[in-house]
Protein backbone atom coordinates (compact mmCIF):
# COMPACT_ATOMS: atom_id res chain seq x y z
CA UNK A 1 0.00 0.00 0.00
CA UNK A 2 2.69 2.47 1.06
CA UNK A 3 6.32 1.99 0.07
CA UNK A 4 8.90 4.57 1.09
CA UNK A 5 12.55 4.34 0.08
CA UNK A 6 15.44 6.40 1.42
CA UNK A 7 13.34 9.47 2.23
CA UNK A 8 15.24 12.60 3.25
CA UNK A 9 13.79 15.97 4.18
CA UNK A 10 15.48 19.00 5.72
CA UNK A 11 14.00 22.41 6.49
CA UNK A 12 17.01 24.67 6.10
CA UNK A 13 19.73 23.19 8.33
CA UNK A 14 17.25 21.18 10.34
CA UNK A 15 17.18 17.58 9.07
CA UNK A 16 13.78 16.12 9.92
CA UNK A 17 13.73 12.86 7.95
CA UNK A 18 17.05 11.15 7.52
CA UNK A 19 16.72 8.07 5.32
CA UNK A 20 13.30 6.57 6.00
CA UNK A 21 12.54 3.14 4.53
CA UNK A 22 9.04 1.99 5.26
CA UNK A 23 6.71 -0.60 3.83
CA UNK A 24 3.11 -0.76 5.00
CA UNK A 25 1.17 -3.64 3.51
CA UNK A 26 -2.36 -3.43 2.25
CA UNK A 27 -5.40 -4.02 4.32
CA UNK A 28 -6.92 -4.44 7.75
CA UNK A 29 -4.12 -3.22 9.99
CA UNK A 30 -3.66 -0.08 12.03
CA UNK A 31 -0.15 1.40 12.18
CA UNK A 32 0.64 4.00 14.82
CA UNK A 33 3.47 6.39 13.97
CA UNK A 34 5.08 7.34 17.27
CA UNK A 35 8.01 9.41 18.38
CA UNK A 36 8.96 12.36 20.57
CA UNK A 37 8.07 15.91 19.55
CA UNK A 38 10.02 16.95 16.46
CA UNK A 39 10.86 13.38 15.46
CA UNK A 40 9.29 13.82 12.02
CA UNK A 41 5.89 12.10 12.39
CA UNK A 42 3.84 14.88 10.82
CA UNK A 43 6.50 15.54 8.16
CA UNK A 44 6.41 11.86 7.17
CA UNK A 45 2.61 11.95 6.86
CA UNK A 46 2.75 15.22 4.93
CA UNK A 47 5.30 13.70 2.53
CA UNK A 48 2.88 10.84 1.84
CA UNK A 49 0.11 13.38 1.19
CA UNK A 50 2.32 15.50 -1.06
CA UNK A 51 2.14 18.59 1.20
CA UNK A 52 5.84 18.45 1.97
CA UNK A 53 8.15 17.81 -0.94
CA UNK A 54 11.04 15.48 -0.02
CA UNK A 55 14.67 16.37 -0.85
CA UNK A 56 15.41 12.84 -2.01
CA UNK A 57 13.72 9.47 -1.89
CA UNK A 58 10.75 7.78 -3.40
CA UNK A 59 7.19 7.26 -2.18
CA UNK A 60 4.82 4.81 -3.81
CA UNK A 61 1.11 4.52 -3.01
CA UNK A 62 -0.69 1.50 -4.48
CA UNK A 63 2.39 0.81 -6.59
CA UNK A 64 2.61 4.28 -8.18
CA UNK A 65 5.19 6.97 -7.51
CA UNK A 66 3.45 10.05 -6.13
CA UNK A 67 5.94 12.83 -7.03
CA UNK A 68 4.11 15.61 -8.89
CA UNK A 69 0.83 13.64 -8.89
CA UNK A 70 -2.51 14.49 -7.28
CA UNK A 71 -4.97 11.84 -8.45
CA UNK A 72 -3.56 9.29 -5.99
CA UNK A 73 -5.11 11.30 -3.14
CA UNK A 74 -8.51 9.91 -4.20
CA UNK A 75 -7.39 6.77 -2.37
CA UNK A 76 -6.62 8.66 0.88
CA UNK A 77 -8.80 9.98 3.71
CA UNK A 78 -6.86 12.45 5.86
CA UNK A 79 -7.57 14.04 9.22
CA UNK A 80 -5.32 17.06 9.81
CA UNK A 81 -4.01 17.94 13.27
CA UNK A 82 -5.53 21.43 13.48
CA UNK A 83 -9.14 21.88 12.42
CA UNK A 84 -9.41 25.32 10.84
CA UNK A 85 -12.00 26.11 8.21
CA UNK A 86 -13.22 29.17 6.28
CA UNK A 87 -14.90 31.19 9.02
CA UNK A 88 -18.03 32.29 7.22
CA UNK A 89 -19.07 29.01 5.62
CA UNK A 90 -21.64 26.83 7.38
CA UNK A 91 -20.95 23.20 8.29
CA UNK A 92 -23.33 22.08 5.53
CA UNK A 93 -21.55 24.21 2.91
CA UNK A 94 -18.15 22.89 3.95
CA UNK A 95 -19.29 19.28 3.64
CA UNK A 96 -20.91 20.06 0.26
CA UNK A 97 -17.67 21.67 -0.88
CA UNK A 98 -15.53 18.63 -0.07
CA UNK A 99 -18.14 16.39 -1.75
CA UNK A 100 -18.07 18.75 -4.72
CA UNK A 101 -14.27 18.43 -4.95
CA UNK A 102 -14.07 14.66 -4.54
CA UNK A 103 -17.11 13.67 -6.60
CA UNK A 104 -17.43 10.26 -4.95
CA UNK A 105 -20.22 8.60 -2.94
CA UNK A 106 -20.08 9.85 0.68
CA UNK A 107 -21.65 8.64 3.92
CA UNK A 108 -21.85 12.09 5.52
CA UNK A 109 -25.39 11.66 6.92
CA UNK A 110 -24.35 8.65 8.99
CA UNK A 111 -21.36 10.52 10.46
CA UNK A 112 -23.35 13.71 11.15
CA UNK A 113 -25.74 11.56 13.17
CA UNK A 114 -22.91 9.65 14.87
CA UNK A 115 -21.20 12.81 16.12
CA UNK A 116 -24.47 14.65 16.85
CA UNK A 117 -23.85 17.46 14.35
CA UNK A 118 -27.46 17.75 13.10
CA UNK A 119 -28.09 20.96 15.03
CA UNK A 120 -24.88 22.60 13.86
CA UNK A 121 -25.33 22.13 10.11
CA UNK A 122 -26.42 25.71 9.47
CA UNK A 123 -24.01 27.28 11.97
CA UNK A 124 -21.06 29.22 10.65
CA UNK A 125 -17.77 27.49 11.41
CA UNK A 126 -16.46 30.56 13.28
CA UNK A 127 -19.16 30.02 15.93
CA UNK A 128 -18.24 26.37 16.69
CA UNK A 129 -16.24 25.21 19.73
CA UNK A 130 -12.91 23.40 19.27
CA UNK A 131 -14.44 19.98 20.02
CA UNK A 132 -17.31 20.49 17.57
CA UNK A 133 -14.85 21.61 14.89
CA UNK A 134 -12.92 18.39 15.49
CA UNK A 135 -16.16 16.42 14.98
CA UNK A 136 -16.67 18.22 11.65
CA UNK A 137 -13.05 17.41 10.85
CA UNK A 138 -13.69 13.71 11.62
CA UNK A 139 -16.84 13.71 9.48
CA UNK A 140 -14.88 15.10 6.53
CA UNK A 141 -12.12 12.54 7.05
CA UNK A 142 -14.32 9.46 7.37
CA UNK A 143 -17.07 10.16 4.87
CA UNK A 144 -15.33 8.43 1.97
CA UNK A 145 -14.63 4.81 1.37
CA UNK A 146 -10.90 5.19 0.62
CA UNK A 147 -8.48 2.29 1.09
CA UNK A 148 -5.94 4.39 3.04
CA UNK A 149 -6.90 6.42 6.13
CA UNK A 150 -4.38 8.81 7.73
CA UNK A 151 -5.27 10.35 11.10
CA UNK A 152 -3.05 13.01 12.66
CA UNK A 153 -3.88 13.32 16.39
CA UNK A 154 -7.53 12.24 15.98
CA UNK A 155 -8.37 12.40 19.70
CA UNK A 156 -7.54 16.07 20.35
CA UNK A 157 -10.39 18.07 21.87
CA UNK A 158 -12.92 15.22 21.86
CA UNK A 159 -15.32 14.53 24.73
CA UNK A 160 -15.53 10.94 26.13
CA UNK A 161 -18.68 10.08 24.14
CA UNK A 162 -17.08 11.19 20.88
CA UNK A 163 -13.90 9.26 21.82
CA UNK A 164 -15.87 6.03 22.24
CA UNK A 165 -17.55 6.62 18.86
CA UNK A 166 -14.22 7.40 17.20
CA UNK A 167 -12.72 4.14 18.47
CA UNK A 168 -15.70 2.21 17.13
CA UNK A 169 -15.41 4.01 13.81
CA UNK A 170 -11.71 3.21 13.47
CA UNK A 171 -12.40 -0.48 14.25
CA UNK A 172 -15.15 -0.50 11.65
CA UNK A 173 -12.77 0.91 9.04
CA UNK A 174 -10.18 -1.71 9.99
CA UNK A 175 -12.70 -4.50 9.60
CA UNK A 176 -13.59 -3.10 6.18
CA UNK A 177 -10.01 -3.95 5.20
CA UNK A 178 -8.58 -0.43 5.13
CA UNK A 179 -4.99 0.51 5.85
CA UNK A 180 -4.95 3.00 8.70
CA UNK A 181 -2.09 5.23 9.90
CA UNK A 182 -2.42 7.17 13.16
CA UNK A 183 -0.19 9.59 15.02
CA UNK A 184 -1.00 10.32 18.65
CA UNK A 185 0.67 11.01 21.99
CA UNK A 186 -1.88 8.99 23.97
CA UNK A 187 -0.24 5.60 24.48
CA UNK A 188 -3.32 3.93 25.98
CA UNK A 189 -5.15 4.77 22.73
CA UNK A 190 -2.33 3.20 20.70
CA UNK A 191 -2.28 0.06 22.87
CA UNK A 192 -6.00 -0.32 22.52
CA UNK A 193 -6.33 0.28 18.82
CA UNK A 194 -3.05 -0.21 16.92
CA UNK A 195 -1.56 -3.45 15.56
CA UNK A 196 1.84 -2.17 14.47
CA UNK A 197 4.14 0.62 15.54
CA UNK A 198 6.57 2.76 13.60
CA UNK A 199 8.79 4.52 16.12
CA UNK A 200 10.67 7.52 14.76
CA UNK A 201 13.73 8.95 16.44
CA UNK A 202 15.96 11.67 15.02
CA UNK A 203 14.41 11.32 11.58
CA UNK A 204 15.02 7.57 11.32
CA UNK A 205 12.88 4.54 11.99
CA UNK A 206 14.06 3.14 15.29
CA UNK A 207 11.54 0.35 15.42
CA UNK A 208 8.91 -1.11 13.14
CA UNK A 209 6.72 -4.04 14.02
CA UNK A 210 3.90 -5.27 16.28
CA UNK A 211 3.42 -3.66 19.73
CA UNK A 212 4.28 -6.94 21.49
CA UNK A 213 7.63 -7.14 19.70
CA UNK A 214 8.58 -3.68 20.95
CA UNK A 215 7.54 -4.58 24.50
CA UNK A 216 9.62 -7.78 24.30
CA UNK A 217 12.60 -5.92 22.84
CA UNK A 218 12.53 -3.38 25.64
CA UNK A 219 11.53 -6.03 28.25
CA UNK A 220 8.54 -3.99 29.39
CA UNK A 221 4.91 -5.05 29.76
CA UNK A 222 3.48 -1.65 29.04
CA UNK A 223 3.87 0.36 25.82
CA UNK A 224 4.35 3.71 27.55
CA UNK A 225 7.24 2.28 29.62
CA UNK A 226 8.74 0.59 26.55
CA UNK A 227 8.78 3.94 24.72
CA UNK A 228 10.14 5.73 27.79
CA UNK A 229 12.94 3.16 28.10
CA UNK A 230 13.98 3.75 24.46
CA UNK A 231 14.14 7.49 25.12
CA UNK A 232 16.06 6.87 28.39
CA UNK A 233 18.61 4.71 26.55
CA UNK A 234 18.94 7.39 23.91
CA UNK A 235 19.51 10.16 26.49
CA UNK A 236 22.08 8.09 28.45
CA UNK A 237 23.97 7.12 25.26
CA UNK A 238 24.09 10.78 24.29
CA UNK A 239 25.48 11.85 27.66
CA UNK A 240 28.06 9.00 27.60
CA UNK A 241 29.07 10.11 24.13
CA UNK A 242 29.39 13.70 25.33
CA UNK A 243 31.56 12.61 28.29
CA UNK A 244 33.91 10.47 26.19
CA UNK A 245 34.38 12.96 23.36
CA UNK B 1 -10.18 25.89 -9.64
CA UNK B 2 -13.79 26.98 -10.21
CA UNK B 3 -14.96 25.04 -7.15
CA UNK B 4 -12.39 26.59 -4.83
CA UNK B 5 -13.16 30.02 -6.32
CA UNK B 6 -16.88 29.53 -5.73
CA UNK B 7 -16.52 28.60 -2.06
CA UNK B 8 -13.87 31.27 -1.37
CA UNK B 9 -16.29 33.79 -2.82
CA UNK B 10 -19.12 32.39 -0.64
CA UNK B 11 -16.91 32.73 2.40
CA UNK B 12 -15.61 36.22 1.65
CA UNK B 13 -18.90 37.73 0.51
CA UNK B 14 -20.19 37.11 4.03
CA UNK B 15 -17.22 38.69 5.74
CA UNK B 16 -18.16 41.92 7.53
CA UNK B 17 -14.96 43.57 6.27
CA UNK B 18 -16.27 43.20 2.75
CA UNK B 19 -19.53 44.87 3.80
CA UNK B 20 -17.58 47.71 5.40
CA UNK B 21 -15.52 48.16 2.21
CA UNK B 22 -18.68 48.11 0.06
CA UNK B 23 -20.47 50.48 2.47
CA UNK B 24 -17.59 52.93 2.40
CA UNK B 25 -17.65 53.22 -1.41
CA UNK B 26 -21.44 53.45 -1.43
CA UNK B 27 -21.62 56.24 1.16
CA UNK B 28 -18.59 58.11 -0.18
CA UNK B 29 -19.76 58.07 -3.81
CA UNK B 30 -23.34 58.97 -2.88
CA UNK B 31 -22.11 61.88 -0.72
CA UNK B 32 -19.85 63.19 -3.50
CA UNK B 33 -22.63 62.96 -6.07
CA UNK B 34 -25.08 64.73 -3.75
CA UNK B 35 -22.62 67.46 -2.84
CA UNK B 36 -21.29 68.13 -6.33
CA UNK B 37 -23.93 66.92 -8.72
CA UNK B 38 -21.40 66.95 -11.57
CA UNK B 39 -20.42 63.45 -12.64
CA UNK B 40 -17.04 64.42 -14.16
CA UNK B 41 -15.91 66.23 -10.97
CA UNK B 42 -16.94 63.25 -8.87
CA UNK B 43 -14.95 60.93 -11.13
CA UNK B 44 -11.79 63.02 -10.54
CA UNK B 45 -12.37 63.01 -6.77
CA UNK B 46 -12.98 59.27 -6.80
CA UNK B 47 -9.84 58.70 -8.87
CA UNK B 48 -7.64 59.91 -6.03
CA UNK B 49 -9.44 57.66 -3.56
CA UNK B 50 -9.40 54.60 -5.81
CA UNK B 51 -5.72 54.94 -6.71
CA UNK B 52 -4.73 54.80 -3.04
CA UNK B 53 -7.51 52.72 -1.48
CA UNK B 54 -7.89 49.87 -3.98
CA UNK B 55 -4.20 48.84 -3.79
CA UNK B 56 -4.14 49.31 0.01
CA UNK B 57 -7.26 47.26 0.75
CA UNK B 58 -6.29 44.58 -1.79
CA UNK B 59 -2.84 44.34 -0.17
CA UNK B 60 -4.14 44.11 3.41
CA UNK B 61 -7.04 41.76 2.58
CA UNK B 62 -4.80 39.62 0.39
CA UNK B 63 -2.12 39.07 2.97
CA UNK B 64 -4.64 38.57 5.80
CA UNK B 65 -6.72 36.08 3.84
CA UNK B 66 -3.67 34.13 2.68
CA UNK B 67 -2.46 33.73 6.27
CA UNK B 68 -5.90 33.07 7.77
CA UNK B 69 -6.69 30.31 5.33
CA UNK B 70 -3.38 28.47 5.85
CA UNK B 71 -4.86 25.52 7.80
CA UNK B 72 -7.78 25.28 5.41
CA UNK B 73 -5.31 25.21 2.52
CA UNK B 74 -3.68 22.22 4.23
CA UNK B 75 -7.05 20.46 4.31
CA UNK B 76 -7.54 21.19 0.61
CA UNK B 77 -4.02 20.00 -0.23
CA UNK B 78 -4.98 16.56 1.08
CA UNK B 79 -7.83 16.37 -1.44
CA UNK B 80 -7.41 15.06 -4.99
CA UNK B 81 -6.95 18.48 -6.54
CA UNK B 82 -4.06 20.30 -8.23
CA UNK B 83 -2.03 22.70 -6.11
CA UNK B 84 -2.36 25.51 -8.63
CA UNK B 85 -6.17 25.10 -8.59
CA UNK B 86 -6.24 25.70 -4.84
CA UNK B 87 -4.12 28.85 -4.86
CA UNK B 88 -5.56 30.33 -8.03
CA UNK B 89 -9.07 29.59 -6.77
CA UNK B 90 -8.36 31.39 -3.50
CA UNK B 91 -6.65 34.31 -5.24
CA UNK B 92 -9.37 34.86 -7.83
CA UNK B 93 -12.06 34.42 -5.14
CA UNK B 94 -10.46 37.17 -3.07
CA UNK B 95 -9.86 39.53 -6.01
CA UNK B 96 -13.41 38.99 -7.30
CA UNK B 97 -15.03 39.63 -3.93
CA UNK B 98 -13.13 42.93 -3.58
CA UNK B 99 -13.95 43.81 -7.19
CA UNK B 100 -17.65 43.25 -6.54
CA UNK B 101 -17.53 45.66 -3.58
CA UNK B 102 -15.92 48.29 -5.79
CA UNK B 103 -18.21 47.66 -8.72
CA UNK B 104 -21.43 47.83 -6.71
CA UNK B 105 -20.27 50.45 -4.17
CA UNK B 106 -19.41 52.94 -6.91
CA UNK B 107 -21.62 51.68 -9.72
CA UNK B 108 -24.99 51.78 -7.94
CA UNK B 109 -24.89 55.49 -6.94
CA UNK B 110 -23.69 56.49 -10.42
CA UNK B 111 -26.47 54.52 -12.10
CA UNK B 112 -28.99 56.07 -9.73
CA UNK B 113 -27.76 59.59 -10.49
CA UNK B 114 -28.10 59.05 -14.22
CA UNK B 115 -24.64 58.14 -15.48
CA UNK B 116 -25.91 57.16 -18.92
CA UNK B 117 -27.32 60.62 -19.61
CA UNK B 118 -24.26 62.47 -18.31
CA UNK B 119 -22.00 61.67 -21.26
CA UNK B 120 -19.20 60.62 -18.91
CA UNK B 121 -19.88 56.89 -19.14
CA UNK B 122 -16.57 56.13 -20.88
CA UNK B 123 -14.57 58.06 -18.24
CA UNK B 124 -16.48 56.27 -15.51
CA UNK B 125 -15.70 52.87 -17.05
CA UNK B 126 -12.02 53.80 -17.30
CA UNK B 127 -12.02 54.67 -13.61
CA UNK B 128 -13.76 51.44 -12.68
CA UNK B 129 -11.57 49.34 -14.99
CA UNK B 130 -8.43 50.76 -13.44
CA UNK B 131 -9.79 50.16 -9.94
CA UNK B 132 -10.46 46.53 -10.82
CA UNK B 133 -7.03 46.06 -12.38
CA UNK B 134 -5.33 47.56 -9.32
CA UNK B 135 -7.36 45.22 -7.08
CA UNK B 136 -6.20 42.17 -9.07
CA UNK B 137 -2.58 43.37 -9.21
CA UNK B 138 -2.19 44.18 -5.53
CA UNK B 139 -4.10 41.18 -4.14
CA UNK B 140 -1.84 39.03 -6.35
CA UNK B 141 1.28 40.69 -4.98
CA UNK B 142 -0.03 40.29 -1.42
CA UNK B 143 -0.80 36.58 -1.99
CA UNK B 144 2.68 36.10 -3.38
CA UNK B 145 4.31 37.80 -0.39
CA UNK B 146 2.27 35.68 2.05
CA UNK B 147 3.25 32.50 0.17
CA UNK B 148 6.93 33.38 0.24
CA UNK B 149 7.01 34.38 3.92
CA UNK B 150 5.87 31.98 6.62
CA UNK B 151 6.45 34.65 9.26
CA UNK B 152 3.17 36.58 9.38
CA UNK B 153 4.60 39.81 10.80
CA UNK B 154 7.33 39.91 8.18
CA UNK B 155 4.85 39.12 5.41
CA UNK B 156 2.42 41.78 6.59
CA UNK B 157 5.23 44.34 6.86
CA UNK B 158 6.54 43.53 3.39
CA UNK B 159 3.06 43.79 1.88
CA UNK B 160 2.47 47.23 3.41
CA UNK B 161 5.94 48.33 2.27
CA UNK B 162 5.16 47.18 -1.27
CA UNK B 163 2.00 49.28 -1.28
CA UNK B 164 3.85 52.25 0.23
CA UNK B 165 6.58 51.93 -2.39
CA UNK B 166 4.21 52.02 -5.37
CA UNK B 167 1.75 54.54 -3.89
CA UNK B 168 4.17 57.05 -2.38
CA UNK B 169 7.91 56.30 -2.45
CA UNK B 170 8.11 55.56 -6.20
CA UNK B 171 6.75 59.00 -7.09
CA UNK B 172 9.26 60.59 -4.70
CA UNK B 173 12.14 58.76 -6.38
CA UNK B 174 10.87 59.74 -9.85
CA UNK B 175 10.57 63.38 -8.77
CA UNK B 176 14.10 63.36 -7.37
CA UNK B 177 15.43 61.80 -10.60
CA UNK B 178 13.63 64.40 -12.70
CA UNK B 179 15.02 67.17 -10.51
CA UNK B 180 18.54 65.76 -10.61
CA UNK B 181 18.59 65.35 -14.40
CA UNK B 182 16.46 68.40 -15.16
CA UNK B 183 18.98 69.68 -17.74
CA UNK B 184 18.25 66.72 -20.00
CA UNK B 185 15.10 65.92 -22.01
CA UNK B 186 13.27 63.59 -19.65
CA UNK B 187 9.85 63.10 -21.18
CA UNK B 188 10.57 59.63 -22.54
CA UNK B 189 12.30 58.57 -19.32
CA UNK B 190 9.28 59.80 -17.32
CA UNK B 191 7.05 57.83 -19.67
CA UNK B 192 9.12 54.70 -19.15
CA UNK B 193 9.16 55.10 -15.38
CA UNK B 194 5.37 55.56 -15.28
CA UNK B 195 4.83 52.29 -17.12
CA UNK B 196 6.79 50.43 -14.45
CA UNK B 197 4.39 51.49 -11.68
CA UNK B 198 0.77 50.23 -12.01
CA UNK B 199 -0.62 53.02 -9.81
CA UNK B 200 1.07 55.72 -11.90
CA UNK B 201 -0.06 54.05 -15.08
CA UNK B 202 -3.67 53.99 -13.88
CA UNK B 203 -3.49 57.61 -12.78
CA UNK B 204 -2.21 58.76 -16.20
CA UNK B 205 -4.80 56.72 -18.06
CA UNK B 206 -7.65 58.22 -16.07
CA UNK B 207 -6.28 61.77 -16.34
CA UNK B 208 -5.92 61.45 -20.10
CA UNK B 209 -9.43 60.08 -20.47
CA UNK B 210 -10.72 63.04 -18.47
CA UNK B 211 -9.04 65.34 -20.96
CA UNK B 212 -7.28 67.38 -18.33
CA UNK B 213 -3.80 66.46 -19.57
CA UNK B 214 -3.39 70.09 -20.62
CA UNK B 215 -2.90 70.83 -16.92
CA UNK B 216 0.24 68.73 -17.05
CA UNK B 217 2.00 71.08 -19.48
CA UNK B 218 4.50 69.81 -22.03
CA UNK B 219 4.88 66.43 -20.31
CA UNK B 220 1.12 66.05 -20.50
CA UNK B 221 1.30 66.66 -24.23
CA UNK B 222 4.00 64.00 -24.61
CA UNK B 223 1.94 61.59 -22.53
CA UNK B 224 -1.18 62.37 -24.57
CA UNK B 225 0.81 61.82 -27.75
CA UNK B 226 2.04 58.45 -26.55
CA UNK B 227 -0.93 57.04 -24.67
CA UNK B 228 -3.40 58.47 -27.21
CA UNK B 229 -2.01 56.33 -30.03
CA UNK B 230 -2.83 52.70 -30.72
CA UNK B 231 0.75 51.73 -29.91
CA UNK B 232 0.52 53.58 -26.59
CA UNK B 233 -2.73 51.87 -25.70
CA UNK B 234 -1.23 48.47 -26.54
CA UNK B 235 1.86 49.14 -24.41
CA UNK B 236 -0.29 50.34 -21.49
CA UNK B 237 -2.65 47.38 -21.60
CA UNK B 238 0.29 45.02 -22.03
CA UNK B 239 2.03 46.55 -19.05
CA UNK B 240 -1.06 46.33 -16.80
CA UNK B 241 -1.71 42.83 -18.10
CA UNK B 242 1.83 41.81 -17.20
CA UNK B 243 1.35 43.30 -13.74
CA UNK B 244 -1.59 40.92 -13.24
CA UNK B 245 0.01 37.97 -15.00
CA UNK B 246 3.42 37.97 -13.29
CA UNK B 247 2.07 37.56 -9.71
CA UNK B 248 -0.49 34.97 -10.90
CA UNK B 249 2.18 32.86 -12.60
CA UNK B 250 4.57 33.32 -9.68
CA UNK B 251 1.87 32.10 -7.27
CA UNK B 252 1.73 28.89 -9.30
CA UNK B 253 5.51 28.50 -9.37
CA UNK B 254 5.94 29.01 -5.63
CA UNK B 255 2.90 26.93 -4.70
CA UNK B 256 4.31 24.03 -6.71
CA UNK B 257 7.41 23.59 -4.57
CA UNK B 258 6.30 24.96 -1.20
CA UNK B 259 6.10 22.78 1.91
CA UNK B 260 2.99 23.01 4.08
Amino acid sequence: MIKIQNLHKAFGKNTVLNGIDLHIKKGGRITAVLGPNGSGKTTLIKCILGMVIPNTGNIQIQGKTIAGQWQYRKAIDYLPQIAQFPENLTVRELITMIKDIRQAPAQDDKLIQLFGLENYLDERLINLSGGTKQKVNLTLAFMYDSPLVILDEPTSGLDPVAMVRLRALIREEKQAGKTIMITTHIMSFVEEIADDIVFLLDGKIYFQGPIQALQEQQQETNLERAIASILDQKTSSLSTHALTS
Amino acid sequence: MKKILKYTLFDLLRSRWNYIYFGFYLIFTTSLLMLSGDVSTVIISLMNVILILCPLIATIFGVMYAYNSREFTVLLLAQPIRRSAIFWGQYFGLALSLSLCLLLGIGLPFLYYGLSSSGAAWEFLTLLGNGLLLTFIFSGLAFLIALRNDNKIRGFGLAILTWLFFAVVYDGIVLLLLLFFRDYPLENAALGLSILNPIDLSRILILLKLDISALMGYTGAVFQKFFGTLWGTIVTLLSLGLWVLIPVLSIRMIAKRKDF
